[in-house]
């Protein structure tokens, strides 16, 4: 059974019609999948299905520990947005509820290559000498 | 986006209750930099920028 309603689907799809640039998702699950680790794979699978622009991929976090190290990947389910590169965005855990949400903005600011932030924070950004790494904790809701 | 330096994670706190607890995340959304607390809860984007920034003054003067 599809994890997204058709009402759902419907409004993604629409969002989805933005999409400029392809875009990846790229997803870390195990062998065995954990609870999340399969609804997480499916709810992307099911999402690069709606648009032409979009392409998916799934890795094991064991058995492809090198492209987990890549992608800096340290705990599963994991999936990146990635665009013509790595923008280092990523996602730990499902991303349910308001985070649905995230995921499909975030697909769209990839492929657009437009993050939507101010100019003087972009600015700022730019003059970032050593890595900075961001973490954004949420509950589903 | 807005710089190769940046990694952005969003991370689930149910499912990862390790970390959630490392950080001491009592509300959401929390924003953890390099490893420390540097916002609680959805700050204008000018106040979260500021917080990160002084976070990296602090480590260039450690």
């Amino acid at each position: 059974m599809a994890l997204l309603n058709d009402s759902v689907r419907t409004e993604v799809q629409k969002r989805l019609k933005e999409l400029v640039n392809p875009v990846k998702i790229v997803n870390f699950t195990q062998k065995v999948e954990c609870q999340f680790c399969a609804e997480t794979r499916r709810l992307m699978e099911e999402i690069a299905d709606l648009s032409a622009k979009l392409s998916f991929e799934v890795y094991d976090f064991v058995a492809d520990k090198d492209l987990a190290r890549k992608y800096r990947i340290d705990k599963i389910p994991a999936t990146v947005i990635v665009g013509d590169k790595d923008y280092g965005v990523r996602f730990f855990g499902i991303p349910s509820g308001y985070e649905f949400g995230s995921v499909i903005e975030s697909i769209v600011m990839v492929s657009k290559r437009e993050s939507g932030l101010g100019a003087a924070t972009k600015k700022k950004l730019a003059t970032l000498a050593k890595p900075l790494h961001l973490e954004v904790f949420v509950t589903p809701t | 986006m807005e710089s190769d330096k940046v990694t952005a994670d969003m991370v689930e706190a149910m499912e990862f209750p390790h970390l959630s607890q490392r950080y001491g995340v009592m509300g959401v959304p929390k924003t953890v930099a390099n490893g420390k607390g540097v916002a609680e809860g959805a700050l204008p984007e000018e106040y979260l920028l500021a917080n990160i920034f002084a976070l990296i003054e602090k480590e260039a003067g450690s």
